[in-house]
């Protein structure tokens, strides 16, 4: 754990540093990240992003990072003959992957319940509703069950997290807040955004994109084995066939 | 030592993988015969996913049974024409394997599918080999029938060919719909098909049992190559890292199991072998069974 000084001395050389921005004279809040990369290597265990940041004036600062966006499609099993078999299912239309938010002060305390509602601020408001255009035969309170059910597996999946994390002030001004990755993040593109609150309501957000990717060895055979399919294919073959001709030479004589 | 798995996108032990390998490898050193129908429950049981366990499979049965092929060749015990109306038959039932791997994916019922099929499969096979290890340790002789041109109303089918090396003269829609069964096989549950195959051959083709090995081998290296190449571009489940690693081991495993095999006694192996796959029947209707976690999962490209 760094102390509070390790933190000013950082924020302060962070600010210093980006000074060649466009100076704003009505801009009341800044924003920066340690990195705006995660490389998710062999032996990646989670990461740790910093994010960075200084407002003018009165008001409360709101943090929310988003993962890519997906069409999830959560399924029930049923008890059918003796066995579990997976027996309905709904698609949920355009919900991101990850989740996270954190505060200065606790969410329903700064912020006006419609505002969270229509910028889906905290777990709570995020919007799950089914994708459009599915026909469904399934009455209202089991398609809650089904919601229910994805936020417990993202949540057990660690890429929902409950509750709110903490921005902390280290000066009047001066404000910081970690993002804390898992180990099963999914790749893509993610979205972080820094909301200044004044009076219960959105004051000025400020976004800034993270870009989590797959480096290494690894990376590369999966992206071989999506982009070039045909080849891959048959290098696999390739390879097998080799290797078993290397096998089958190597103890003949013995 | 673990080692993170590009398409199974699970990091596992390495060693394990090469036990594995290894022990599966000797066992069909040991037997003849493939290994696939053991490997893969397996892989399922230390957290493959079904679909990559079963496309990766494939490809490892092509290493293992090009190695098989060579021994066999040398000795001339290849039925080149019965092997290729075999592979005909065999790489269009696994084409349509494949297209049903993948249509019971968006189903979301790929997974039941393999599990299920597996406990038939399993189920079947070591009720059979229980049987005749139990019979032959009873020191009962099983009286096999000679097989001199013994004909049976399938051979009259249409389209006679014939199979010098089989000395056969039979209709070749037979190997054609046996090699098809197979090829469906190999793609839905990532097997050679040499179990079904082998006795198939003798008793429903009447070929000789010397060349019935060999040819079984060569037709499976043709469809389990067809396999890996179709499952690699419809549904990229190939995991060629995974592969190599089973094969190092199986590969070790079968050159020491085929010299055990001539030294042991075949039926207390037998016997064990029966109670093995038993076992991992049992323990796949068992996960069939009882009561999952939670109800609720949520699918994607690995699906639950």
């Amino acid at each position: 754990m760094q102390s509070r000084a390790a933190h000013l001395a950082a924020a302060i050389a962070f600010m210093t540093a980006s000074a060649g921005w466009p100076a704003h004279a009505a801009r009341d809040l800044s924003v920066a990240l340690s990195s705006t990369v995660v490389a998710v290597t062999t032996q990646f265990t989670g990461s740790e992003l910093l994010l960075f940041g200084s407002k003018e004036g009165s008001g409360d600062v709101v943090v929310v990072v988003r993962g890519p966006q997906q069409d999830p499609v959560v399924r029930r099993k049923d008890r059918v003959g003796g066995i579990w078999v997976n027996n309905a299912e709904v698609t949920f239309d355009r919900v991101p992957t990850f989740y996270a938010v954190a505060a200065n002060r606790p969410l329903g305390d700064i912020l006006d319940p419609r505002v969270r509602k229509s910028h889906q601020i905290g777990i709570e408001y995020i919007e799950l509703s089914p994708k459009p255009g599915t026909k469904l035969q399934l009455p209202a309170t089991a398609i809650e069950e089904f919601r229910k059910a994805f936020f417990r597996n993202k949540q057990r999946e660690g890429l929902y997290t409950i509750g709110q994390g903490a921005v902390n002030f280290l000066t009047g001004q001066l404000f910081v807040t970690r993002i804390q990755f898992p180990a099963n993040v999914t790749v893509g593109t993610f979205g972080v955004d820094v909301h200044l609150v004044r009076d219960r309501q959105i004051w000025t957000t400020e976004t800034r994109l993270i870009n989590v990717r797959k480096f290494g060895l690894e990376a590369e055979v999966y992206g071989f084995a999506h982009r070039q399919s045909l080849a891959y294919g048959i290098l696999a073959v390739l390879i097998a066939v080799v290797a078993g001709w290397l096998a089958n030479a190597a103890f003949r004589k013995k | 030592m673990q080692i993170y798995l590009p398409i199974a996108e699970i990091s596992v032990n390495v060693f394990l993988l090469l036990g594995l390998g290894g022990a599966i490898g000797f066992l069909s050193g040991l037997f003849g015969v493939g290994g696939g129908f053991l490997m893969t429950p397996l892989l399922i049981f230390i957290g493959i996913p079904p679909a990559v366990a079963v496309a990766t499979e494939a490809n490892q049965i092509v290493a293992s049974s090009i190695s098989g092929v060579l021994a066999h060749w040398k000795r001339g015990n290849v039925d080149l024409k019965m092997g290729t109306m075999l592979l005909v038959g065999g790489v269009i039932g696994s084409a349509f394997g494949v297209w049903l791997f993948t249509y019971l994916r968006t189903l979301g019922q790929l997974d039941l599918v393999i599990r299920l099929s597996y406990v038939v499969f399993l189920g079947v096979i070591g009720f059979l080999m229980l049987i005749e290890s139990v019979r032959t340790m009873m020191k009962r002789r099983v009286q096999m029938p000679t097989r001199k041109h013994h004909h049976i109303w399938l051979h009259g089918l249409p389209f006679k060919m014939r199979f010098r090396k089989s000395r056969l003269y039979i209709s070749a829609i037979l190997p054609l719909v046996v090699g098809g069964f197979v090829g469906l096989l190999a793609a839905i549950m990532g097997v050679g098909g040499g179990f079904i195959m082998v006795p198939a051959m003798i008793y429903l083709l009447g070929m000789p049992t010397s060349v019935v090995v060999g040819t079984s081998l060569f037709q499976i290296i043709f469809v389990t190559a067809n396999v890996t190449v179709l499952q690699s571009v419809t549904n990229q489940a190939v995991d060629v890292v995974l592969a190599l690693l089973l094969l190092l081991g199986g590969v070790i495993g079968a050159q020491w199991g085929a010299k055990m095999g001539s030294r042991l006694h075949g039926e207390q192996l037998r016997g064990l072998l029966a109670v093995m796959v038993i076992a991992v029947c049992l323990k796949l209707t068992f996960d069939l069974v009882a009561t999952p976690g939670d109800r609720y999962s949520i699918g994607g490209l690995v699906e639950h």
